[in-house]
């Protein structure tokens, strides 16, 4: 790669925030009015149905207000009236990496997967502006009838599976930010795991944001078929602009009887994006599934991924690390829903706080009275790096019933300047010190992800310690 | 060797840890009051002094610890001031500090806190051959009768005293330092570890190492024998002489060395 060419794309590497020339053909404007949620599903070629969909989810929008009772006051400074609501650059799916645009592909350079991994982007799909960019999925998965491919042609060539499901999980008027992701959602994955299937490779899909005050509102549905299995992995970076990001996506899972379903997320947002994303599954009678999440950078991130345990003997768990840098907001959670007997969950929630970063854990349990043989294991654990760092804990565990169980443990620990002096004794800078501890923290996590992830997690890491001292 | 002591010449003077004159204070309160000391390449002091006197304050000074602020004086390596350094420049440049109370770092596994060490020591871009780093990590900790389950655990997290001290000596010998402050390696340690953690120490000992010992106890000085003893007390060192110091101390305490505090230290 020459030089010359590296030179065209502006790229802070410090910062980990990038952007590239837009070209857009699509472009709804900014606002948000009944004419915009039209022409993004005339653009789309949808269904009436999905159309009358969308006019509804604008009413409740519209009609709910900010959840700032509870959450960031400064949810009130996102101007919905400024953001671009659909933005796509007229591609048409692709299906060879090859037909993948380079600059597709530059971001998956920058992103640093080594070489030897790229084999695995055989199966990536990857999200430009807010339409997809699919490349072909390995023939395996696709001769094992697996359907992977982005919610607008879901939609359009398999009502039949998805419809069922779509807005099932995750009810338009959930909240406020489910129902703008009804109006306006484009973008997003439709995976399909016929019954018995095990998807050996996780199937993969990398988004980033490309247009000033442009909002991302993708829209993912995964069904798992009785006894199949699937991985699902997604990773964002977002370019650096001026003013806010609003990014609102839903995801809805449905993990059918005995079906395992695990999705990872790794996120690292240039600081001025709001991260505001609702996700769900309902896990079915023996069914498991597997939340793993890592949320770095953003200005606000609200997230708290579910599980209904909606069948006996039905798993839900929940692994969550969040970063929050200098003026950064990470509140997050995790909700799991006890609906039937026997059914266990687990949640793991590790959270680091630098400078004037702010984390919030915020969980809900919930196991009723006339179930039986319920059991829930949370644990939060929060390191401070600086005194200026603040985290909140608010654990909402309702357990009722006798021979259910719910084991709770919270922790608070800080990197001492003991720690950093012994270990920049050694010979390690202090960045290098803090980079290590943290990493130390959130270690037994990091286990728990692909090894791709794991290595682009700890790269980000020493990205944001790096920055984090002077 | 101990001609360095009485004048040092200007080729020892560049081949060694030469703290001049110096003042550390903690808060307002000055804890090091002028001290002076000469540790050349290849030998081993001893510091003995009752508790409080300033040794381990005089060790995190040398080693830049942020909150030990030098009001005056000189700490020279091989010639070179340090004192404007970070303490990771100056570990760098090869000094070490065995910690008297040695740090926990949770979810930092032993071999990747030495691999890391290691690789901070390489030019930019390089690292250390894992195999290489193995091999070199297992014959050290095989010297120190340290078992392997060790290099797999969070660094000193959950040890018992006595392994931390080892840990210590296993990140000096991975490290090869320059010089090396050694503060009470000795204590926590049963018999027969402080024979192998000994073993250890006068195994790195050679021309290449200049050894700074911090104890309170002679028997340890039977192990490692220094070339020089130094008493301090109040933040000065008042008496220096050969190992047969240590034994006097031992026979006499500090008592006797208190009453000549005014006398002008180093004969
Ligand atoms: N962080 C600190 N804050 C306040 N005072 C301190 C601090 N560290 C050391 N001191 C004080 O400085 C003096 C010297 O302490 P230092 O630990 O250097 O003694 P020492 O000679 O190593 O003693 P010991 O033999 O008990 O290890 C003591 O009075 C101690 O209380
Ligand atoms: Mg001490």
């Amino acid at each position: 790669m020459s030089t010359a060419t590296e030179n065209q794309i502006d790229i802070d590497r410090t910062r980990g925030d990038f952007s590239y020339p837009e070209s857009h053909t699509f472009d709804a404007g900014t606002g948000l009015t009944k004419g915009t949620v039209d022409y993004i599903s005339k653009v789309k070629g949808e269904a009436e149905w999905i159309r009358e969909f969308r006019h509804r989810a604008l009413e409740i929008f519209r009609s709910k207000p900010m959840p700032t009772h509870w959450a960031s006051k400064d949810l009130e400074n996102i101007v919905f009236e400024n953001i671009r609501y659909y933005l796509a650059n007229g591609q048409k799916p692709t299906r060879s990496w090859d037909d993948v645009p380079d600059d597709v592909k530059r971001t998956f350079e920058r992103l640093g997967i080594p070489e030897q991994e790229r084999k695995f982007l055989a199966g990536v799909e990857a999200q430009f502006d807010s339409e997809a960019v699919y490349s072909n999925i390995k023939a395996a998965v696709g001769e094992q009838g697996v359907i992977f491919c982005g919610s607008t042609e879901g939609l359009r060539e398999h009502p039949e599976i998805f419809r069922k499901w779509f807005g099932k999980v995750i009810p338009t008027g959930d909240n406020k930010f489910s129902a703008l992701n009804s109006a306006v959602f484009s973008g997003g994955s439709f995976i399909y795991v016929p019954p018995g299937v095990k998807v050996k490779h996780p199937l993969q899909a990398y988004f980033r944001i490309n247009a000033e005050n442009f909002g991302q509102f993708e829209r993912t549905l995964i069904i798992a078929d009785e006894g199949s299995e699937v991985m699902y992995m997604e990773g964002c970076t977002a370019p650096k602009f001026e003013t806010a990001t609003l990014h609102s996506a839903v995801v809805e899972l449905v993990a059918l009887k005995g079906a395992k379903i695990q999705y990872v997320t790794v996120q690292n947002w240039s600081a001025n994006v709001f991260n505001l994303v609702t996700k769900r599954a309902i896990a079915h009678e023996e069914a498991e599934v597997k939340w793993i999440d890592c949320n770095i950078g953003s200005r606000l991130t609200m997230k708290y991924p579910g599980v209904v345990l909606k069948g006996r003997k039905a798993r839900g768990e929940v692994i969550s690390i969040a970063l929050a840098s200098d003026g950064q907001h990470q509140d997050t959670g995790a909700k799991m829903i006890h609906a039937a007997a026997e059914t266990t969950s687990n949640i793991v929630s590790k959270s680091i706080s630098v400078g004037t970063g702010r984390s919030t854990y915020r969980g809900l349990v919930h196991i009723p009275k006339h179930l039986k043989g319920c059991k829930n294991n949370t644990e939060c654990d929060a390191l401070l790096i600086n005194s200026q760092s603040r985290t909140d804990t608010y654990p909402a565990i309702t357990v009722r019933g006798t021979g259910n169980s719910s084991q709770h443990e919270a922790s608070v620990s800080q990197i001492s300047a003991e720690q950093i002096f012994y270990m920049q004794q050694r010979g390690l800078t202090e960045a290098q010190a803090m980079s290590l501890s943290v990493n130390g923290f959130v270690n037994d996590l990091v286990r728990q992800f692909p090894m791709e992830y794991s290595v682009e997690l700890k790269r980000l890491i020493d990205l944001e310690m790096e920055g984090s001292v002077g | 060797m101990r001609e360095s002591r009485g004048a040092p010449n200007y080729e020892m003077q560049m081949s060694s840890l030469s703290i001049k004159n110096l003042h550390v204070s903690i808060g307002d309160k000055e804890i090091i009051r002028g001290l002076t000391l000469e540790i050349p390449k290849g030998e081993v002091h001893a510091i003995m002094g009752p508790n409080g006197s300033g040794k381990s304050t005089l060790s995190k000074a040398i080693g830049g610890h942020p909150d030990y602020i030098v009001t005056g004086g000189e700490v020279l390596l091989d010639g070179d001031d340090i004192l404007g350094l970070d303490p990771d420049a100056r570990a760098r440049k090869g000094l070490f500090l065995a910690f008297q109370y040695p740090m926990e770092i949770p979810g930092v596994s032993n071999a990747n806190f030495l691999r890391a060490a290691l690789n901070a020591r390489q030019p930019e871009g390089e690292e250390i051959e894992a195999t290489e780093f193995y091999a070199q990590m297992y014959a050290e900790m095989d010297k120190l009768e340290m078992a392997r389950t060790f290099t797999a655990r969070s660094v000193n997290e959950g040890f018992s005293g006595g392994e931390k001290k080892r840990n210590e000596i296993l990140q000096m010998a991975m490290l090869k330092p320059a010089y090396a402050v050694l503060d009470e390696t000795d204590s926590g340690l049963d018999i027969d570890a402080l024979r192998i953690v000994s073993a250890g120490v006068n195994a790195l000992r050679g021309p290449n190492l200049g050894i700074l010992l911090i104890t309170h106890y002679q028997r340890l000085l039977d192990y490692i024998v220094p070339d020089v003893v130094h008493v301090m007390v109040e933040g000065r060192i008042v008496r220096s002489g050969g190992k047969e110091l240590a034994l006097e101390l031992e026979e006499r305490g500090y008592d006797f060395i208190k009453d000549d505090i005014t006398e002008p230290s180093l004969a």
